[in-house]
């Protein structure tokens, strides 16, 4: 029996007998009430009482149970988990029926009960994390078994692909230690994207938000505003197509008038549209921040006989910079993790080079290419996807901390 | 000052009432009241500030207990320990008793929610539910079961609204959202929700201080009407209207309950000279 | 008299002042330039999306006769004339042997009728490809005589991915898109709902909370990507929950619109104002009744505007899609969510892959429909928000 069969097998008998429970618990109370007993709570809350009592003990027996199989403590038969847990939603039954009593405050403990609920579901956000953080910690220590933390941290040769001969049986014909994990190339594409994203998106973010802040009229700024808007709901899969068909050959074009020989897979195209993806991250953060600013601030400065420009320059920017770093911080991040756009259209050969014009690959693409296609799940070139995913979120994870601490510290003094 | 005033002068202003009671000449010639709700050396903290000292206060069955003082006297805070509202205070400490007929509603067994439908409570800005004026009636009894059929609830409605005064205003539409009725009629609607439930006190937070002269005069004769039915307890800024709709005073200051009396002798005899200031118009 | 027009006018001619005029002017200039530029790049970027991709709509049909011959019964192509055998689709003639076997009566009858032409035809008529000069002429004659027509691309919408592009579709992958968005709401919205009223209206101020708050936030800044690896870890991995399937693919998305819809849900909860909460504590009603009978009702427009502005955002996801698998050539769609599936950006990633020049038109189709569903849903939301926002 599969685990999804013994569940829904699980759930199906538990439906009638939650209906049941529901009935004779309310069917209790109501009969004690026309007896002239005063009872704590609704009738219904009985019902649903008894409803509690029988399913909660038996879907617990049964999910601790799944969770001691899932982690290879002990795995009982699915069957035997089946049994157990119906018997022990009949014994549930009885004794919530059982326990039906004038004081016995129903709704108080439904209320305790959904609170509970709640709670769990509130929990499923940390079990994400942790879930991340382990399974991800997991596969990468298997991969750091095979290759050495400082070649993958030092290492200038990133070429994993000869383990696909490897998985293939065939590992005999390339010889040994011709797999390299260097991860420094990868890390630099990445680093190279995202300086060329943000050289893009920062000037052209916080200027148009110091516009519609600070010049625009009510009017202008209801305009603009929903309209910058659009290119964060453009899907980053229709970006990289418009980098791959439309920006690259401009590029490429743009570079041959003058004499440069730029390649097809060229970086500076991903970049530039990675960019325009992340104007209105930095535009709308900015706009907030600056709003937030008060008046008096404003004031005070023009009082002075400043101009707008020196007010904006000298006095509203100084005070909104930790709010416009942190958003710089956020596109960061964003430009680091961003997949589709160099997918499409970064190259895929790891290349250590400073000029935008040649092709170099990124880490979220080496993750991409480590794990389509048909490789055994723990080859080395596979688990390498879950090293780089490590350092990837720990790093996203700290520039996403260290924002929203500016932002906070920002908002504490402004408030 | 007043950081002299301890549990004595509370004692003492108690005995001015008892005073007051026993050799009463005044108008309304009562028996000596019973009591229905009785706080008794009530000590609260929000955080690490008392805002509540040694309350120590009978209010009387049918009649209305006013509670006056300068803002932030803590007289609202009072009013909310009446109903246990300042549970849903997270950092709010509370040290004392208080009774509603010989019972201790802090005592663990109490069940906050049916307490609540024994003491009930107006607010000071009013505060109808987006629903419509029936279900806004109908709604807390339909939720616990005293009334359940479509006739039992019309009734009820019919009548509560009655006793708030306002179905003459508004029998012909119901169904129109209680949001969309005139402030005094807003909150007479929340009088009338609270009556629906069929409480025995009824707290009232300043229930007029935000409407307008006409409306208030509505709703302190909705008041003065209540009085015969329901032990009410209300919180004024006004002291004209603790004057016109109370029987018995307290003033408070600085979290303390310097004087408590019934309403002519606070007002045209006080004890202590703080009340008298406060009365006068010098501080507050 | 002109000493105080000079105070306060006449600094005009001091040089210092008009030089802080010139920069104040330029400064002006460089923030409108960059809204400018913004707005160029975004009427640049559909131009050139729509323009790409609006032929695909249309397609070249050619009228063939059918032959169905006994060489027609082993190979379809052979049903066609010699000279049609480049100008018609290969596909369209590939099932005529199946045809034949499932109704032995048409053997040895023709029919004549409308069937999709070859891509390069089809490109070549929208002057994207050019042709050999022979072929050229011969379809220029069959243009002229009315034996090729440009008709309204409709198996675009109803057939699923094909290697040949005049056939190729995005029915599968859309309906893909719907069970994958199926699963993610289901498994994302309850929980999301659940956590917000935990964390808004239930959860004490306490270190619990505060790391469940912290985590939320930094969930919602996770690199999809990661979101992918964890799918393809836990899902995969751990529960064997089959790889390519709409399920992984609905859950991983589940966990990554989990905070959107956490955060917005908090905000909606968060603008109903205490007072109603207030007044029905007052009448004895317990938390939850709070929540259930005056809270969750009016905070529910609010609720649903943030769940489709989430779902929206999963639907235009690709990256977590692919390291679960979904990329998959699926050329018939799915019909449980435990069968292989891709989705609608996936597809289009797909076909943004193939050299073949006639799948660029279909990838910028394919990227309007994308574009066209996600329009609509973020307007439904901004017209959700309006039509029932509630000022207090």
């Amino acid at each position: 029996m599969g685990i999804g069969l013994t569940t829904l097998l699980l759930l199906a008998a538990l439906a009638p007998l939650g209906f049941l429970a529901y009935r004779l618990g309310r069917g209790k109370a109501l009969s004690a009430m026309a007896a002239g007993i005063s009872m704590h709570s609704r009738p219904q809350q009985y019902g649903w009482y008894s409803v509690v009592w029988m399913g909660l003990p038996a879907l617990g027996v049964a999910i601790a149970a799944g969770l001691l199989s899932l982690f290879g403590v002990i795995s009982p038969a699915r069957e035997l988990v089946l049994i157990v847990s119906l018997a022990i939603a009949l014994l549930g039954l009885a004794q919530g029926l059982r326990a039906i009593r004038p004081e016995v405050r129903a709704r108080n403990a439904l209320d305790g009960v959904i609170r509970w609920l709640l709670l769990s579901a509130a929990l499923i956000s940390i079990v994400t994390t942790v879930a991340i953080v382990l399974s991800i910690l997991f596969e990468a220590m298997r991969f750091f078994r095979e290759v050495s933390v400082w070649e993958f941290v030092t290492g200038t040769v990133w070429s994993p692909g000869d383990t696909f001969l490897e998985a293939a049986g065939r590992g005999d014909e390339v010889g040994e230690n011709t797999s390299f994990f260097g991860s420094v190339p990868l890390f630099a594409g990445t680093f190279m994207v995202t300086a060329i994203a943000m050289a893009t998106a920062l000037p052209i973010g916080l200027l148009s938000a110091i516009f519609m802040s600070e010049y625009a009229s009510h009017r202008q700024r209801g305009f603009a505003k929903p309209i910058l808007e659009i290119l964060a709901g453009i899907p980053t899969v229709v970006y990289g197509f418009f980098a791959a068909i439309t920006v690259t050959p401009i590029i490429v074009d743009i570079a041959a008038f003058f004499g440069l020989d730029a390649s097809y897979s060229n970086i500076l195209s991903p970049g530039i549209v990675m960019g325009i993806m992340i104007i209105p991250f930095i535009s709308s953060l900015s706009d907030d921040v600056i709003n937030s600013i008060p008046q008096s601030l404003r004031q005070g400065a023009y009082a002075l006989g400043t101009t707008k420009s020196e007010t904006i320059q000298k006095v509203i920017l100084p005070a909104a910079l930790p709010g416009v770093i942190s958003a710089f911080l956020l596109g960061v991040s964003r430009a680091l993790g961003e997949t589709m756009i160099v997918v499409m259209a970064a190259g895929v050969r790891p290349n250590l080079t400073w000029n935008p014009l040649e092709d170099m690959t990124t880490v979220t693409v080496s993750i991409v290419y480590s794990l389509t296609g048909d490789l055994a799940f723990d080859s080395p070139q596979t688990l390498s996807a879950f090293a780089l995913g490590l350092v990837l979120f720990i790093v996203t994870l700290s520039l996403n901390l260290v924002s929203t601490y500016l932002v906070r510290r920002f908002k504490q003094k402004y408030d | 000052m007043e950081t002299e005033l301890t549990n004595d002068t509370a004692t003492e202003a108690r005995q001015t009432m008892t005073q007051g009671v026993d050799n009463d000449n005044g108008p309304s010639q009562k028996e000596r009241p019973e009591v229905r709700m009785r706080a008794r050396d009530l000590n609260l903290w929000y955080g690490s500030t008392q805002a509540l000292h040694d309350i120590n206060l009978d209010m009387y069955s049918r009649e209305v207990t006013a509670l006056i003082g300068p803002s932030g006297c803590g007289k609202s805070t009072f009013l909310r320990c009446l109903n246990r509202m300042n549970d849903l205070i997270p950092e709010v400490r509370l040290e004392g008793r208080v009774e509603l007929d010989d019972e201790d509603i802090y005592d663990h067994s109490v069940d906050v929610v049916q307490l609540r439908t024994h003491v009930g409570m107006v607010f000071q800005k009013p505060n109808p539910f987006p629903k419509s004026i029936y279900e806004n009636i109908a709604y807390a009894p339909r939720l616990h079961g005293t009334g359940t059929s479509r006739a039992e609830l019309d009734a009820l409605v019919e009548s509560s609204l009655k006793r708030a005064g306002l179905w003459n205003e508004v029998a012909d539409r119901l169904d129109t959202p209680g949001t969309e009725l005139s402030g005094g009629q807003q909150q007479r609607l929340c009088i009338a929700r609270a009556i629906a439930v069929n409480p025995e006190v009824i707290l009232m937070d300043e229930p007029a201080s935000a409407l307008d002269p006409l409306a208030t005069a509505t709703v302190e004769e909705l008041i003065h009407e209540l009085k015969d039915n329901y032990t009410i307890v209300i919180v004024t800024h006004n002291l004209q209207q603790a004057a016109r709709v109370a029987g018995y005073t307290a003033f408070f200051h600085m979290g303390k309950i310097v004087e408590f009396s019934d309403t002519d002798t606070l007002f045209t005899n006080p004890t202590e000279q703080r009340t008298e200031d406060y009365i006068t118009g010098r501080f507050g | 008299m002109s000493t105080t027009q000079s105070r306060l006018t006449g600094s005009a001619n001091d040089p210092r002042i008009k030089a802080r005029y010139r920069k104040e002017k330029r400064f002006k200039a460089y923030t409108i330039a960059a809204l400018f530029t913004a707005f160029a790049i975004i009427v640049a970027f559909f131009t050139d999306i729509i323009s790409q991709g609006y032929t695909a709509f249309w397609r070249a049909e050619v009228n063939v006769t059918l032959d169905y011959n006994e060489r027609a019964e082993r190979i379809g192509r052979f049903a066609l004339a010699e000279d049609m055998r480049d100008i018609a689709s290969r596909g369209a003639v590939r099932s005529i042997p199946l045809e034949i076997k499932n109704n032995p009566e048409l053997a040895g009858t023709t029919r004549q009728t409308w069937v999709p032409a070859y891509s390069r035809i089809d490109q070549y008529l929208k002057g994207r490809e050019e042709l050999p000069p022979e072929l050229a002429r011969q379809v220029d004659a069959m243009v002229e005589a009315g034996t090729i027509r440009s008709s309204f691309n409709w198996a675009f919408f109803t057939s699923g991915d094909s290697k040949l592009p005049e056939l190729a579709g995005i029915f599968s992958a859309a309906v893909g898109s719907v069970l994958v968005l199926f699963v993610t709401l289901v498994f994302a919205f309850p929980i999301g709902v659940m956590s917000a009223i935990y964390l808004e209206e239930f959860a004490p101020d306490n270190k619990l909370t505060q790391a469940i708050e912290v985590n939320i936030n930094n969930l919602a800044a996770v690199p999809s990507i990661i979101f992918g690896l964890l799918g393809l870890a836990v899902f995969i991995g751990t529960f064997g929950v089959p790889r390519s399937s709409a399920l992984v693919g609905g859950l991983t998305l589940g966990l990554m619109t989990l905070p959107i819809i956490i955060i917005s849900t908090r905000a909606a909860l968060r603008a109903v104002p205490d007072p109603i909460r207030l007044g029905a504590f007052a009448m004895g009603c317990s938390r939850w009744q709070v929540v259930r009978d005056h809270v969750l009702p009016l905070s529910l427009p609010g609720i649903l505007t943030g769940t489709i502005i989430g779902l929206a955002q999963a639907m235009g996801e690709t990256a977590p899609l692919i390291i679960v698998g979904m990329i998959a050539y699926i050329p018939d769609a799915p019909s449980s969510i435990f069968e292989s599936a891709t989705v609608l950006p996936a597809q289009v990633f797909t076909w943004a892959s193939e050299p073949r020049k006639a799948f660029v038109e279909k990838t910028a189709a394919g990227i309007i429909v994308l574009l066209a569903i996600l329009l609509t849903l973020n307007a439904t939301a901004v017209f959700l928000r309006r039509k029932f926002e509630r000022r207090w």
